[in-house]
């Protein structure tokens, strides 16, 4: 038995060497020559396809592509603990404002390179404090409040009785009375965990930035060190018209636990908020193209007819300066090759949304084209302000837990508090991380 | 009869001139692979995570030193001294409970009940959770019965504090009973068996016989528990993350009222700006510091009260 366990454990040894020495082997091996690619990615629902599209890559030009997915919430994590290896990526995403002052110093410039040539806008296109052209877009993406058709048509509406507040909070209203008989509610659930709660925080909240910077553009050029909270009447309205017209108690929803998208999918409410990366996840349950639109954020500004969808995106390339120079190399090439490429453009556009490019495949998302209807009809699309959020994560908690006080009980003095976390809250987190 | 033989002869072996020489001067080759390890993995890490308390940086290779302005951004830090002290009681709170608990478990565990393997077994079984899936177990298990009350564990401090003890209790007691138990067992029957013939009550026996002599077990379950409530991160995470928030309403800044040290810490390395992550590590050392501290009190404090049988 100890002769056993002796020889087991020299065999555990051995190979634990032998692991170490031959991972290092291979490094040194093929990719010395080409260069490789290393992209960290940070969507989750995109790591699937982004392994195939490597692997499309690797097939066809012998070019190491390894994609790494932060799992979801810890990019930040993630990306400052993989810069410090020996091998970091080579691209990653630096999404806002906020992340250029953080990795800047690490962003490759951009300007004139093959890729940023490929751009149709110039829109999507992130500069530090000195010009330099640190990260560009990807893809961009949409996102509203979503509406199964089908389900309008049986309570006895159509899309024409939606058109703003006024009308969306009657037809909620109306339906939400009449759940029971209809077997369906008005809203999905609004969960206020970590999973749900960017709905509120993040989406919901780009409507009050939004009309704010119409109202002051300059000084939304770049984060503002403080806001006024003009329209958060309109934000607590729509807020509010959510979450009580759904099957779910608002008490209960600081706690979580509930599935928005399967509530959608399975037919129990008529709207849902979220965005255009989920039509895949809805088709696949079997939802049809043409029961489903999207409808911008109505929340009773004047005007708010002509309103579109929020277009924007967070997915922004940046190349890692500091890496080999065979490897900036090799992963400007990739970049290159994905957005013009037919066959891996159409993958990439079927998970991301749209690509920005001159070269790229078209997206065939109905909410995605939607967004084009609004924006071609002459209806004003409003571009992610919420961008802007400084110290984001403890900014949107501050929210989430007054949130949570003011949904146990409504109250105007927690919706006080609300206000306060969303308007003050933005001023002392900017001063915290730029002070 | 033939096994004590063997272990009589294996011995004699190992006693040897011939196997003892060059042990002894090949000895340090022996440690040289965990000493390394020991090394690589621990004191160059600590090192250095000490010098960069003194920097400001994003990833270890790029710092700038920014001498103690680190400690000094700390002092102003509200929510880190409220969580100091709230993980403080809520250790204290914790070593108690979990502590009682495991003795009298283990106490009456080696009463000679039947099944006592098999209880033993399913106290034990909790502390092979992994702390995240139990923070999620346990909130869902909270949420179900709040629910019948109309609120959940998010929305006061006591369901916060509380729950986190009832997690932590169910999880750790049944290691440190595992510790009482082998403790308990090697109290000298002969000195109990004496009690009793002087006629020593039950309660008597347990207090001036069992725990005097099972101090050694007291001394490390306390230690452990001690330093495992200060370190506290996943259960705190994954049960309350810190919330419910307590709104200061001039600055919509909150102070969360179950956040912990370690959550904390690992909060503000999180966090955008340029000076978060040297503020997380000056934290870091100050939480090294108190926890060491603390923890070889406690040590020294309990040692004392240990009896040589």
């Amino acid at each position: 038995m100890k002769k056993f366990f002796a020889l087991l454990l020299v065999l555990v040894l051995a190979v634990s060497l032998a692991a170490c020495g031959g991972e290092t082997g291979k490094d040194d091996g093929d990719d010395a020559k080409t260069g490789s690619v290393y992209w960290l990615n940070f969507k989750p629902e995109s790591d699937a396809a982004l392994q195939e599209i490597a692997k499309m890559y690797t097939d066809e030009t012998g070019v190491k592509v390894t994609v790494v997915t932060a799992a979801s919430g810890t990019y930040n994590d993630t990306l400052t603990a993989e810069m410090d290896k020996a091998t970091p990526p080579t691209l990653f995403v630096v999404g806002n404002d906020a992340a250029v002052k953080d990795w800047g110093e690490f962003c490759y410039d951009l300007t004139d390179t093959e890729i940023a040539k490929e751009l149709n806008t110039d829109a999507y296109q992130l500069f530090d404090a000195d010009g330099k052209l640190c990260s560009i877009g990807y893809c961009y993406e949409c996102y509203g409040i979503i509406v199964n058709k089908a389900l309008l048509d049986q309570a006895g509406y159509s899309m024409d009785d939606i058109t703003n507040f006024e009308t969306l909070k009657a037809v909620a209203e109306d339906i939400h009375a009449r759940a029971n008989d209809l077997g369906f509610d008005a809203f999905t659930s609004s969960g206020m965990d970590d999973s749900s709660s960017w709905r509120f925080t993040g989406h919901l909240a780009n409507l009050e930035y939004y009309y704010e910077s119409v109202d002051a553009p300059d000084a939304w050029k770049t984060c503002p060190a403080e806001i006024k909270g003009t329209y958060m009447d309109n934000y607590k309205a729509l807020y509010d018209l959510m979450v009580v017209n759904s099957a779910t108690d608002r008490a209960q929803l600081a706690a979580g636990g509930f599935d928005a998208n399967a509530e959608f999918a399975e037919g129990k409410a008529v709207f849902y908020a979220n965005g255009n990366w989920e039509w895949s996840s809805l088709n696949e349950k079997g939802l049809k193209a043409e029961d489903l639109t999207m409808i911008p954020y109505y929340c009773g500004v004047e005007g708010e007819e002509k309103a579109g969808l929020n277009c924007g995106t967070e997915n922004y390339w940046a190349v890692n300066a500091e890496a080999k120079e065979e490897d900036i190399e090799a992963t400007l090439a990739f970049m290159k090759w994905l957005v013009t490429d037919a066959e891996a453009s159409a993958k990439a556009v079927e998970t991301f949304g749209v690509m920005p490019y001159k070269n790229a495949a078209e997206s065939s998302n109905p909410f995605l084209a939607q967004a084009n209807a609004y924006a071609s009809a002459g209806n004003y699309t409003m571009p992610w302000v919420t961008n802007f959020q400084p110290n984001v994560n403890e900014y949107r908690k501050g929210i989430v837990s007054a949130m949570n006080a003011y949904n146990a009980d409504p109250t105007d003095a927690n919706w006080d508090a609300v206000e306060s976390a969303f308007v003050a809250g933005w001023a002392s987190n900017y001063a915290a991380v730029n002070g | 009869m033939k096994k004590k033989k063997k272990k009589a002869h294996s011995s004699a072996a190992v006693n040897s001139k011939l196997l003892r020489r060059p042990i002894r001067r090949f000895g340090w080759l022996f440690l040289l692979p965990m000493a390394i390890s020991f090394l690589i993995g621990f004191i160059w890490p600590f090192l250095q995570g000490l010098f960069l308390s003194f920097c400001k940086f994003r990833t270890t290779k790029k710092w700038t030193f920014v001498g103690i302005d680190n400690y000094l951004r700390i002092l102003d830090d509200e929510q880190f001294l409220y969580s100091f002290i709230y993980t403080a009681i809520w250790t204290i709170v914790s070593v108690v409970l979990i502590n009682v608990i495991a003795f009298a478990v283990a106490y009456a565990l080696t009463q000679g009940i039947k099944g006592t393997n098999f209880f033993r077994t399913v106290f034990f079984m909790p502390n092979l959770i992994g702390g995240i899936v139990l923070g999620y177990i346990w909130s869902m298990i909270f949420d179900g019965i709040l629910s019948y009350y109309n609120t959940n564990i998010l929305e006061k401090t006591e369901f916060g504090f509380w729950g986190l003890i009832i997690l932590m209790c169910w999880q750790q007691v049944g290691y440190m009973m595992i510790i009482y138990v082998a403790g308990l067992q090697a109290v000298p029957e002969d000195m109990i068996e004496a009690a009793k013939i002087d006629g020593a009550s039950g309660w008597k026996t347990l207090t001036r016989i069992t725990i005097p002599n099972v101090m050694p077990s007291i001394t490390i379950c306390t230690f452990l528990s001690l330093t495992n409530g200060f370190k506290l991160y996943d259960q705190n995470l994954a049960l309350t993350e810190g919330l419910p928030g307590v709104l200061d309403k001039a600055t919509g800044l909150n102070t969360y009222t179950t956040e912990m040290i370690a959550l904390n810490i690992s909060k503000t390395f999180g966090q955008s700006g340029a000076f978060s992550k040297g503020e997380a590590q000056a934290k870091a050392v100050i939480f090294f510091i108190l926890v060491a501290t603390i923890g070889l009190l406690q040590l020294t404090s309990t040692r004392k009260k240990e009896v040589q049988q």
